[in-house]
């Protein structure tokens, strides 16, 4: 079924799908998390990427943050990083007798947070504060983040040695949890032979810019929710409070999270509306992590679409 | 199925065949039900500890040592006892061997039937109040099974199955008023049925009714269209014996069909209706005398009334007595002889006695006067008499002077036998206790009595009861009234009414409106009430129709209500949208649940190729209109009417 390409931007639907096929030629075979991993930028969100070491997680946001024409840093966590690694710190300049303010790696477009969950709490929630606010207060001056920014976590297996599990209510900021998974045979072959992966990131072209992307970022707001696809949203939420199944349900941060991420979503397809069908599309993805079954395990966001109807 | 979903619903299985097996413990063979008990202990601890099931190797012989285990305890396997029995151990078995689905289901309908079989043994209010409790669990299992995800909790699954079965409820009422009755049992009940229970024998000696006096059951009910009559009068005619064998007074031959009756009612007759408890003999009981028995059974020359049967179900039956009469009739010299039989030998002193009176007096009354007179002066009423040796009547008489009716009524028989007066032994029960609950006459075992009947030229039998002579207040206020308050009468025979009896009587009058409405509904009992609600008569076929009516009636209602609490769909979008996958469902294309519009429509295309282009038309119109807030009502109101999936 062809899509309803929207009136006033038909080239906004053509930015995003060379945007896809741009990620697609570096992250062979993940097209499904590529489109996740951008509907959760388009939608403003903070995205989590969960997988073993070496799944190519770190290169996802190398690439997305490339593609999009972004400024990019980088910052490994480990158990002995300060908040001062990531925000900056103010030195005394005695040439100017005054302290200088040394911003961190947190200023700039893309933050890649690599192995967030192997940085105390401290440091962690010091990350997730900025995500929140997009700006910093220190001995008084707030700072302003560059726009657009956001971070993409990536975590270990919370089971992996010398790891502290992110909260819940600090999962609960990321909108979107991912996982990369094991390439299929075709891929890890083109991979084995350099034809994808980091050896060719560096050939990979900015497609848009940050100007692109606020633009891209506000068409999102301006995707209509209808009535009716509000009701599913509600239920979907209502479901997930009820449902005995699980003792977390959804929190109204999250509520919100969903629809933008829908929103997102829609535009991707080239629709000025959203329908149910983007709702489901990326509710496993914004729901998994938020989720807790009743034995207190991850529960899977799959039982929440099957037990709604669609209103 | 999962070990852990098949665990859950394993559980409310085997807790509701236990519940079902509780009543079976009072009726079956103990080791029965215990054995079936352990075998569900160890299913559930099998299914807990997650270890395998036995294997045929194992549950060949438990079943084969089952089976032949209720050979020897009942003899063989037909019968209620055997048959409920092998059901019982049979599904116990059945749960060793649960391993899906079905034969989860298969466990919970045995578990059905079952609630049923405990109706074959008892059909009291209590039981079928409990009842409800294993049919809810049993329905919560089905609920529990159709859940695919083990969804709803314990307290909802159980909160379901019980709202399942109070919608099945006006189906049941609607079914039990009006589904035609047949008269008789649909079937033969088993001979064993009737086991057990309580009543008049078929034989009189010493001791025998003093015992069965000590039981507090209800031998029958009675309902007077008038006044109750006083309880002086309350002689309930049971069986009369005529042979006495020294120690034993029986009926001595079959009793003959009356012929020709002597009966002359010098009152109106009363009329009243009985509600028989099983007693697993033929007689029915009246008052003396009976002048309207024919709708009920038999009349014997001897005025007993026998049904065609042994009474092995509650009977409820329309009499009318008469009780003042005159009763002329003559003895032939059959008769004659079996109502002057005595043995040949034994109690030479009771003899020598009646035929000095027989010397002495001028008439038979005189005689009876001084058997009577004698009883008076020295003679105790007593539910405990003292044992009597060889010569019985001779011991009571002379010695122990101590005795209950049945003794004072055989031994004034025996006498009168001995003076040439013909005499029968006649029991039954005298009195009753009115409910102040309810307007009804309880008689109960305790009531149970035995007087005498002399036949005198010129006047026919009379009744002559000596017991009166002895102790008037046992005719005249009932067997407690009689009776030293030490000695053991059952409780509910005391006349002081203590909140116990209250509560007990209360309780009666309740199983009585159940025996009577409920197990009492039998096909009469049906066809008059619906002719008296409907004001003609009603026959089988309105009965048939009035019953689908009602059935629609109560389906309609409650699809209505259902219905209204659906979501009602306002959105015309949203009407013209559902008139469209209704279409599509017509053709077996059917929306899975939550799946949204457009996928729906991309399966609907791959289905039908070549309306692919008007589906997908309409869905666009249709996701356009519904959630891009445009206007597409008209063109899609259109399309969809024109769409045709074939």
């Amino acid at each position: 079924m062809d899509d309803h390409l929207m009136e006033s931007a038909p080239t906004m639907h053509q930015t995003l799908q060379n945007i896809i096929a741009a990620c697609n030629r570096v992250i062979l075979g993940k097209e499904p998390q590529i489109r996740l991993a951008l509907a959760c930028i388009l939608a403003r969100g903070h995205l989590l990427i969960e997988d073993l070491p070496g799944m190519g997680k770190t290169t996802l946001a190398h690439t997305l943050a490339q593609v999009l024409g972004l400024e990019f840093r980088r910052v490994q966590f480990t158990s002995d990083l300060l908040p001062a690694d990531i925000l900056g710190v103010s030195v005394y300049d005695r040439n100017a007798a005054a302290f200088k303010f040394h911003p961190g790696p947190v200023f700039t477009h893309v933050l890649l947070a690599d192995e967030v969950n192997r940085a105390t709490p401290k440091t962690q929630s010091a990350l997730l504060e900025v995500m929140e606010e997009r700006q910093m207060t220190m001995e008084g001056e707030t700072r302003k983040l560059p726009e657009p920014f956001f971070v993409i976590a990536t975590q270990n297996p919370t089971t992996h040695i010398g790891t502290f599990p992110l909260p819940e209510s600090q999962l609960d900021r990321f909108l979107m949890r991912i996982r990369l998974g094991y390439p299929d045979a075709r891929s890890e072959r083109h991979l084995l032979a350099a034809q994808g992966g980091r050896a060719i990131l560096p050939t990979a072209a900015a497609v848009t810019d940050a100007a692109g992307l606020i633009r891209l970022q506000a068409a999102v707001t301006e995707i209509r929710v209808a009535d009716a696809l509000l009701d599913y949203l509600q239920a979907l939420l209502e479901a997930s409070r009820r449902d005995p199944r699980l003792e977390m349900g959804l929190s109204p941060r999250a509520g919100l999270a969903l629809k933008q991420a829908a929103q997102a979503w829609a535009l991707m397809q080239g629709r000025d509306f959203a329908i149910p069908e983007d709702v489901q599309a990326v509710l496993p993805s914004v729901a998994g992590h938020r989720l807790i079954n009743a034995e207190g395990g991850p529960a899977d966001a799959s039982v929440l679409l099957n037990s709604v109807a669609i209103p | 199925m999962t070990e852990q979903k098949l665990m859950l619903h394993l559980r409310w299985l085997l807790r509701a065949l236990a519940l079902v097996l509780a009543p079976f413990m009072f009726q079956l063979t103990p080791w029965v039900p215990l054995m079936a008990l352990l075998l569900g202990i160890w299913r559930y601890w099998l299914a807990y500890r997650q270890q395998p099931l036995p294997g045929m190797k194992i549950l060949a012989p438990l079943t084969i040592v089952g089976a032949l285990g209720i050979l020897a305890s009942h003899g063989g396997i037909f019968g209620r006892d055997a048959g409920v029995a092998l059901l019982v151990l049979m599904a116990a078995l059945k749960t060793m061997e649960t391993r899906t689905r079905r034969d989860i289901t298969l466990a919970v309908f045995l578990g059905y039937f079952l609630c049923v079989c405990v109706f074959l043994f008892t059909q009291s209010i209590l039981v079928a109040g409990y009842i409800v409790v294993p049919l809810v669990m049993l329905t919560a299992t089905l609920v529990s099974l159709s859940q695919p995800g083990g969804g709803l909790s314990g307290g909802a699954k159980l909160k379901l199955a019980g709202l399942m079965l109070m919608q099945a409820v006006p189906v049941m009422l609607v079914l039990f008023v009006l589904f035609p009755r047949v008269p008789g049992p649909l079937w033969g009940l088993p001979e064993d049925m009737a086991r057990g229970q309580t009543g008049l024998s078929e034989d009189m000696s010493p001791g025998s009714i003093s015992e069965l006096s000590k039981s507090d059951a209800v031998a029958f009910r009675a309902v007077f269209k008038g006044q109750v009559p006083e309880s002086s009068k309350l002689y309930w005619r049971g069986p009369v014996f005529w042979h006495y064998d020294g120690r034993t007074w029986r009926a001595g031959q079959p009793p003959k069909p009356a012929g020709e009756t002597h009966l002359q009612p010098l009152t109106a007759p009363m009329e009243y209706t009985v509600t028989l408890e099983p007693h697993n003999k033929s007689w029915l009981f009246f008052l003396d005398l009976p002048t309207h028995w024919q709708t009920a059974g038999q009349l014997t020359a001897d005025y007993q009334v026998l049904s065609r049967e042994p009474v092995r179900q509650r009977l409820r039956y329309d009499a009318a007595s008469t009780l003042h009469y005159l009763e002329r009739s003559q003895l032939d010299a059959t008769t004659r002889h079996r109502a002057l039989q005595l043995p040949t030998v034994g109690n030479p002193k009771t003899r020598q006695l009646a035929a000095q009176w027989k010397a002495e007096s001028p008439t038979p009354q005189a005689i009876i006067q001084r058997a009577l007179q004698m009883y008076r002066d020295g003679f105790t009423y007593t539910l405990n008499p003292p044992q009597l040796g060889a010569s019985p009547i001779d011991g009571f008489l002379f010695d122990t002077k101590r005795g209950f009716c049945e003794h004072f009524a055989g031994s004034f028989v025996f006498l009168m036998r001995a003076a040439g007066i013909p005499a029968r032994v006649v029991t039954g029960y005298q009195g009753g206790q009115s409910n102040p609950m309810s307007d009804y006459l309880i008689v109960r075992q305790s009531d149970a009595h035995a007087w005498a009947e002399v036949w005198l030229q010129d006047e026919g039998w009379i009744r002559i009861d000596p017991t009166a002579a002895v102790a008037p207040q046992r005719v005249e206020r009932g067997i407690a009234a009689a009776i030293p308050a030490t000695e053991p009468l059952p409780a509910l025979a005391r006349p002081e009414l203590t909140w116990i009896k209250r509560f007990n009587l209360g309780w009666d009058a309740v199983n009585n409106g159940w025996n009577q409405w409920v197990l009492g509904y039998n096909d009469q009992r049906q066809a008059a009430f619906l002719s008296k609600l409907a004001g003609t008569k009603v026959d089988w076929g309105d009965m048939a129709r009035w019953l689908v009516i009602l059935l629609s009636l109560v389906v309609a209602a409650i699809a209505g209500l259902m219905l209204r609490n659906m979501p009602r769909q306002t959105d015309p979008v949203q009407r013209q949208w559902l008139r469209f996958v209704e279409k599509l469902a017509r053709v077996g294309i059917v929306p899975k649940p939550a799946e949204g519009p457009k996928d729906f429509a991309a399966r609907a295309a791959l289905q039908l190729p070549g309306k692919q282009a008007a589906i997908e038309h309409i869905t666009r119109l249709y996701l356009q209109s519904r959630y891009g807030g445009r206007k597409g009502l008209a063109d899609l109101h259109r399309r969809v009417r024109e769409f045709q999936p074939r």
